[in-house]
């Protein structure tokens, strides 16, 4: 079953926590939002799926490649964003190179000492990197993601990137603050560790800032007093705990002192006490619907 | 005669009313309206504004009351209404319709909020191509591991008493804890 949407219901960063936790192989395809005049049921203006603009491909929920629409993603100009081919160099490869794969051109590459494997490697990542940066940046493009699709068919360099730094690192260039403030609106709530939080913890690396506030994570602080014990400013603390979030290595959680608001000025929403007798009856009677 | 209710709830169009119509007893006492906006008109010619009623008689002494909250954000002021002395509720979300999905999880708050009741959440329309699955939206919605989240079809009878059941199981296991 594909997943599909649009990233201003479903951001990039949240596709990709999703894509992370579910350990899914398949392409993320990032469309051109064009408008068909229609409103959807937010009274939003409807968007349906244009020209392709970028392709993200996931192996085992890890970040293996991506590619933009519009510019050139084979080795040769990966290799020269990455600053291992001058521009003179990529001009004459690419004649020369002319059929070849990036696989088969890499062995030449190297083979002829113009760089080494870990360059490669590092290029790819860098160069895959900028591009899911870039377009966790957008908000209003509709999206597809398919499984069943053998990610390994084309002659591609896939190098596997673990999905909570990329998010980590994401979150910490995304520069809509509003955006963030939207969705941490109260500073008076708590943050906990998830389940198992040693396995979430596991090779992720985090800066020292995200250690700070890390330190203090403990349902019984809110967000507020952590910001305040490290001298933070609201925008600082909403964007660090923004980037754990979505990374799933903190929860936001109510204080455990403090009730619900709502659950504590009202009288009225009490639950109704029943017998257990009287479930039993209810459920025998469903069972006999047909 | 003893009476017990559930709450259906969920965002606007997602299926609230023609799941209660699939397992009432009674035609469904529907309050629906002509919707006002041209948005909400085009995807369904009319709201639910102030709740749906169903019913399932067990017997003579218990009956269990079937209540669907409106969709409309601006009749939220029925829902604490509507919440009170629920014995569980379910929030129903349109599997194919991913804008709605912050919704639904705005609502699955506030009503936990108005009550410490079980409840469940059913991935409504599996039957739709788009629709997505119902461990997809678990992620999405952010909904915890001990929460049934299940797979309905709402015009289908069998579907919507499954998901009753799961809700009561869901009730009963609380009783024991």
């Amino acid at each position: 079953m594909p997943i599909q949407g649009n990233l201003r219901d479903f951001s990039t960063t949240q596709l990709l926590n999703l894509i992370n936790l579910s350990g899914r192989t398949g392409v993320l395809r990032i469309f051109e939002g064009v408008p068909t005049g229609d409103k959807d049921a937010n009274g939003n203006e409807k968007i349906q799926p244009g020209k392709e603009r970028a392709q993200v491909l996931f192996r085992a929920g890890k970040l293996v490649y991506a590619s933009s629409a519009g510019q050139l993603n084979d080795l040769i100009a990966v290799l020269n964003k990455g600053g291992k081919l001058s521009e003179a160099q990529a001009k004459v490869l690419r004649e020369r190179a002319k059929g070849t794969g990036d696989k088969a051109l890499a062995m030449r590459l190297i083979g002829a000492n113009y760089v080494n494997r870990n360059d490669i490697v590092a290029c790819v990542q860098q160069y895959v990197l900028e591009i899911v940066y870039s377009v966790m940046g957008w908000n209003r493009e509709p999206f597809r993601f398919e499984e069943n699709v053998n990610i390994d068919a084309a002659d591609r360099i896939l190098v596997p990137i673990d999905l909570q730094n990329v998010i980590i690192e994401g979150a910490r260039r995304l520069e809509k603050l509003e955006e963030i403030s939207k969705h941490i609106d109260n500073l008076d709530l708590c943050l906990r560790f998830p389940e198992n939080p040693k396995e979430k913890y596991a090779g992720v690396h985090l800066s020292v800032e995200e250690w700070r506030v890390v330190q203090f994570v403990n349902p019984k602080n809110t967000i507020r007093q952590i910001a305040k014990a490290n001298n933070m400013t609201e925008n600082d603390i909403r964007r660090i705990v923004y980037g754990l979030e979505q990374a799933g290595l903190v929860e936001i959680v109510r204080p455990t002192t403090t009730k619900p608001p709502v659950a504590a000025s009202s009288k009225r929403a009490q639950p109704q006490v029943v017998q257990r007798q009287v479930v039993n009856r209810l459920i025998d009677k469903l069972k006999s619907l047909s | 005669m003893q009476t017990v209710k559930m709450v259906i709830t969920g965002p606007y169009s997602s299926g609230k009313t023609e799941f209660i119509r699939s397992i009432s007893e009674i035609d469904v006492v529907s309050t629906e309206r002509e919707v006002t906006t041209e948005a909400e008109r085009r995807e369904k010619g009319a709201t639910t504004v102030a709740m749906d009623f169903g019913r399932i008689t067990v017997d003579d002494d218990l009956v269990l009351y079937l209540f669907g909250t409106p969709g409309q954000r601006r009749f939220d002021f029925m829902w604490e209404i509507l919440a009170e002395g629920m014995l569980g509720f379910i929030v129903m979300v349109d599997s194919s319709k991913p804008e709605t999905f912050r919704e639904a999880k705005s609502i699955l708050e506030t009503f936990r909020a108005y009550a410490p009741t079980p409840y469940v959440v059913a991935a409504n329309k599996q039957d739709h191509p788009e629709a997505w699955s119902p461990d997809d939206l678990r992620i999405a919605l952010r909904i915890d591991p001990e929460v049934k989240l299940l797979p309905c079809v709402a015009r289908d009878r069998s579907s919507v008493r499954d998901v009753l059941l799961e809700l009561l199981y869901a009730i009963l296991e609380e009783m024991e804890e």
